[in-house]
């Protein structure tokens, strides 16, 4: 098909020159990036602390300047124009450079910090790293690490392309609304207070445990940990309060906003990572896949991933606890019956709540599946109880197995380096167990679905073209059955390109029952045929 | 049983879907077009860059397979009825023991001199897609030539590539014989807001020839001339029948069918934008060449075609449509111009970019249609309060039932309640705003509520 190929030159085919703000907006950003690149390079900088503030507020003016240029000179609607003839965002030339630019980055980080600049054994930074000890002495009185960078970075990519974001979208109070709450989520929550918290007690960063309150397990893999458990136990008031309120988020929060709102109160409105993906990752969520094997890829990966980190959970706990209640309330013994039985609990519940919905078979045959191997593994622990082997891998081999291959290599290098080549949504889609518990729930039990317009669809596409999670929502649309997938982050987007106003994010309990009913948009119904039933 | 449909549009492919669920008939869809069914309303989308090709195609490429549904690329040049057999012009033969027609449309011409220049083109088929895009390079100026959808779709397009337009429109406003005249004056600032140089009033008298045989202006009934390197001529579109004129097949301006879509000789049906019903239901046009009209008639010709005789019954009329940035869509009767013994109750927000319209009966207060200007209703709860004949006051207390507008969206039923009561003296109450809940409830109430009778 020829029209489509056009996408594939290397320029808009009708380049409308960049206007002197746009210019200026790129040149300020430019500039910004030039900074970090001399720091990279190990150029030295006379005053650091200003170089720091003046490229972080390049960066963010130039990209605001860009954006409100782009956006604001036209009325607002929906701006799709040319994504699909820019190499940047169709999977092309530039999408290429910058997939590899960011994959790179993200492997200095993971293995390579001292490349980034990080001192080894208590030397003093060098590089990119030392360019933000002036930021990091401010916060918090200690240089930065590498994480500091990282940390620093993605809230300020979050800012500046949620500016954006908010330009684009500006006249969808629900995307604005859901945009100033990843940007707070990660600005404030993520980032500035758990800094200043380590800044104003040094105890707390001497005894580092996680600070950030939304960030919750499984997402957070290792909040069971043992030095993670014992740095908030022995972490004063706010450790304390951070291990009770992650088990209530975990068991209570999570669980109870998922039932009303579905997963998007996390996904799409909280999450870091969905903040990133909403915001940064905007420019590329049209490339997810939407093959029909794509999606089922997706359903074996996530629930794999879920099940290894709850395994793995499970281990690394037990592995630290004790034969006797000596510094733990819990022993292995009691642990191994509490972990069965909250497992089983939740077999047992899933399978009430499907009862009364009426749920799917075949779901139920792999949730139930799942549950047992679980359960079976749990077993099997305590029975190798005293080694610190599960199934002959001891527990700190899976804990570092799944740290490096799904927290540092599948969230991090794929989730975003992988950004202009898969979408921005790779690791929520393939990877997050926090996902995954979510998801399970939004398709069994939550009032959260997405409802059609009647028969008002046109089969156009935008829906699903724009799905960061590869759901052909069209699919569904075109039918005028409700959808309710696991994998829905409600970004609300598909809603907000349709050009006929079919879609429509709701909570409601209300015909919960029949909401995933086939072929509601049909014009002859069988029971307005009376004289043909009676043929049949 | 062999069951041939011609043309693998909405209307085609949904009647082959529906055979297929009905029925074990082997089914072949005929089309020159396009290998596969794409979404003819989505084909602005590539051009504009939205979406590519493969993007448009509702089903991916495995479903025809998966579904026993045969994919011909093939022109049919000539039909025999008697014979039942199609030819087509790379040599195939195709026999059937039943027929579907549907062939869809063409831009219509009216004999406009130089209409048949090089760069002159309406925008219906993928083929159109592709010269426009031939077209486009190094392109100074569009002019377009008739107001309807497809020409502000096409305006739309060329703006979206930075090409200037200017578009041509007979009418006083823009679509004026559909919108009452507050939408139709909205939709005008709108296309002029965007930066498109709208000509209202104007007709076409002429596409000049630069003396290679290509358009390089036109010049309008005021006598201007205006430069431009491609025509767009979207003053409607027509039944495409012309290879079927002069055959034992009835026809008129489109193939005429009876309520079942069945034409004159036996075996042989015809659904979507090509058909001319002969008795039209009270109130509705012989030919509606609009998306839905194609998938509601494709899907009982299904019926029909498989021998559950199913008459086509279009409901209650709705459409939808996108003006650039302003989404349209209209639940029942609105008048362009109000008839008398109707009343209307419009309300505009003061940024002149959403409306509200009720219709309804002055005598007896039934409600009777729904406009909607970048406001989301829902269809099933208006169409409910058509059907059973809502009165105006009932209806305006619920509005905020058909509410379909996103989360968080400001909510103007108080204010047209508030403007109703206004006009009329009343002291209404909007006692029901927006929400699935409630919404759910009303439709519960339905006669039938598993048929939305869409």
């Amino acid at each position: 098909m020829k029209i489509s190929n056009i996408s594939f030159s290397l320029a808009n085919p009708h380049p409308r020159a960049l206007d002197g703000v746009q210019k200026l907006g790129l040149g300020l950003a430019a500039l910004a990036m030039l900074i970090l690149l001399l720091a990279f390079l190990h150029v030295s900088l006379p005053s650091q602390g200003v170089f720091l503030a003046a490229s972080l507020a390049l960066f963010l003016a130039g990209a605001l300047v860009f954006s409100w240029r782009t956006y604001l000179s036209r009325p607002a609607g929906i701006r799709n124009d040319g994504i699909w003839f820019s190499t940047l965002t169709n999977g092309g030339l530039w999408g290429w450079m910058f997939g590899i630019f960011l994959t790179g980055f993200y492997i200095l980080l993971y293995f390579f910090p001292a490349v980034l600049g990080l001192g080894a054994g208590g030397a003093a930074n060098s590089g990119l790293v030392a360019l933000f000890d002036p930021f990091s002495l401010l916060l918090k009185g200690q240089p930065a690490s590498q994480w500091f960078v990282y940390g620093a970075l993605y809230t300020l990519a979050i800012l500046a392309m949620g500016g954006r974001f908010l330009f684009k979208y500006r006249h969808n109070r629900y995307q604005v609304l859901r945009t100033l709450s990843v940007m707070f989520f990660q600005a404030g929550f993520a980032f500035f207070i758990p800094e200043l918290m380590e800044g104003l007690n040094s105890d707390l960063a001497t005894r580092w445990f996680d600070k950030d309150v939304k960030n919750m397990w499984p997402l957070d893999y290792d909040f069971f940990d043992k030095w993670h458990v014992d740095n908030m136990l022995n972490g004063g008031f706010i450790g304390l309060f951070m291990f009770a309120f992650g088990l209530l988020m975990i068991f209570v929060v999570s669980p109870y906003l998922t039932y009303r709102y579905g997963k998007r109160w996390y996904c799409s409105w909280v999450c870091g990572c969905g903040g990133l993906a909403e915001t940064a990752g905007d420019p590329f969520r049209q490339l997810s896949g939407k093959s029909l094997s794509a999606w089922r890829i997706e359903r074996w990966v996530i629930h794999l991933v879920l099940l290894l980190s709850v395994l793995m959970t499970i281990a690394v706990v037990y592995s630290y606890l004790g034969v006797n209640p000596e510094k733990y309330y819990l022993t292995r013994r009691s642990f191994t019956w509490i972990a069965a039985g909250l497992l089983a609990g939740l077999g047992l519940l899933t399978a009430l709540l499907q009862r009364k919905f009426g749920g799917l078979r075949r779901n139920m045959v792999y949730i139930m599946a799942g549950l047992g191997v679980l359960i079976a593994a749990v077993v099997l622990i305590n029975h190798y109880s005293g080694e610190k082997h599960i199934l002959f891998i001891p527990a700190s081999g899976l804990k570092s197995f799944y740290g490096f291959y799904i927290g540092a290599i599948f969230s991090g290098v794929v989730g975003v380096g992988f950004y202009p080549l898969l979408g921005s949504r790779v690791w929520c889609r393939f990877g997050c167990p926090m996902a995954a518990i979510l998801g399970i729930q939004q398709r069994l039990f939550s009032r959260f679905r997405i409802t059609t317009n009647g028969g008002q669809c046109i089969s156009c596409g935008n829906c699903s073209t724009y799905c960061e999670m590869g759901i052909d929502v069209r699919w569904y649309a075109q039918r005028g059955q409700d959808i309710v997938r696991a994998s829905c982050v409600g970004c609300g987007i598909c809603s907000a390109v349709c050009p006929r106003g079919v879609l429509r994010l709701e909570n409601s309990s209300a015909d919960v029952q029949e909401r995933t009913e086939a072929v509601r948009a049909i014009h002859i119904a069988e029971n307005r045929l009376p004289e043909i039933r009676a043929e049949v | 049983m062999h069951i041939a449909i011609l043309g693998n549009g909405v209307a085609g492919i949904t009647a082959a879907r529906f055979i297929r669920k009905l029925s074990d008939h082997r089914i072949t869809v005929i089309s020159a077009e396009t290998e596969h069914f794409f979404s003819r309303t989505a084909l602005m989308y590539v051009y504009m860059g939205h979406m590519r090709y493969e993007d448009i195609k509702p089903y991916d490429d495995g479903f025809w397979r998966k579904n026993r549904i045969d994919l011909l690329r093939a022109f049919a040049e000539r039909i025999d009825f008697g014979a039942k057999a199609i030819y087509t012009r790379e040599g195939h033969t195709i026999r059937y023991d039943k027929l579907l027609l549907a062939t869809g449309s063409v831009s219509s011409r009216f004999g406009w001199p130089g209409q048949e220049l090089e760069g002159v083109r309406g925008l219906y088929s993928y083929q159109d897609l592709e010269y426009m895009e031939r077209n486009s390079q190094g392109l100074q100026r569009a002019a377009i030539v008739g107001g309807g959808l497809i020409g502000i779709e096409m305006a739309e397009m060329f703006h979206s590539r930075h090409i200037p337009v200017t578009f041509l429109v007979r009418e006083d406003n823009y679509w004026d014989m559909v919108l009452p005249p507050e939408e139709s004056a909205m939709i005008g600032r709108h296309i002029r807001e965007q930066g498109i140089d709208l000509r209202l009033s104007t007709e076409l008298k002429e596409i000049v020839d630069d003396g290679a045989g290509r358009a390089c202006a036109v010049i309008t009934s005021r006598g201007e001339r205006i430069g431009c390197g491609f025509v767009g001529l979207t003053a409607g579109v027509q039944p495409n029948i012309g290879f079927l004129k002069h055959t034992e097949l009835e026809t008129d301006r489109g193939i005429l069918v009876d309520e079942y879509l069945r034409t004159n000789i036996p075996d042989v049906f015809a659904a979507g934008d090509c058909v001319e019903l002969r008795q039209p239901r009270p109130g509705r046009r012989a030919i509606e060449a609009v998306w839905y009209a194609g998938r509601m008639m494709g899907e009982t010709a299904a019926y029909n075609l498989c021998g559950r005789p199913a008459a086509y019954d279009p409901g209650i009329w709705f459409n939808s449509a996108k003006f650039f940035d302003i989404e349209y869509q209209v639940y029942g009767h609105v008048p362009a111009r109000l008839p008398g013994g109707f009343a209307t109750l419009y309300w505009e927000h003061p940024g002149g970019r959403k409306s509200i319209r009720l219709v309804y009966d002055k005598a007896q207060g039934h409600v009777l249609g729904f406009n909607l200007m970048g406001v989301r209703y829902r269809q099933e709860v208006c169409e409910k309060w058509i059907r059973e004949q809502a009165h105006i006051e009932e209806v305006l207390q619920h509005l905020g039932l058909a509410n379909f507008d996103p989360e968080f969206f400001r909510q103007y039923e108080a204010e047209v309640v508030e403007l109703y009561n206004r006009q009329s003296g009343s002291g209404l109450q909007l006692r029901q705003r927006r929400g699935l809940k409630a919404a759910v409830r009303f439709l519960k109430n339905a006669v039938q509520p598993k048929a939305y009778n869409l």
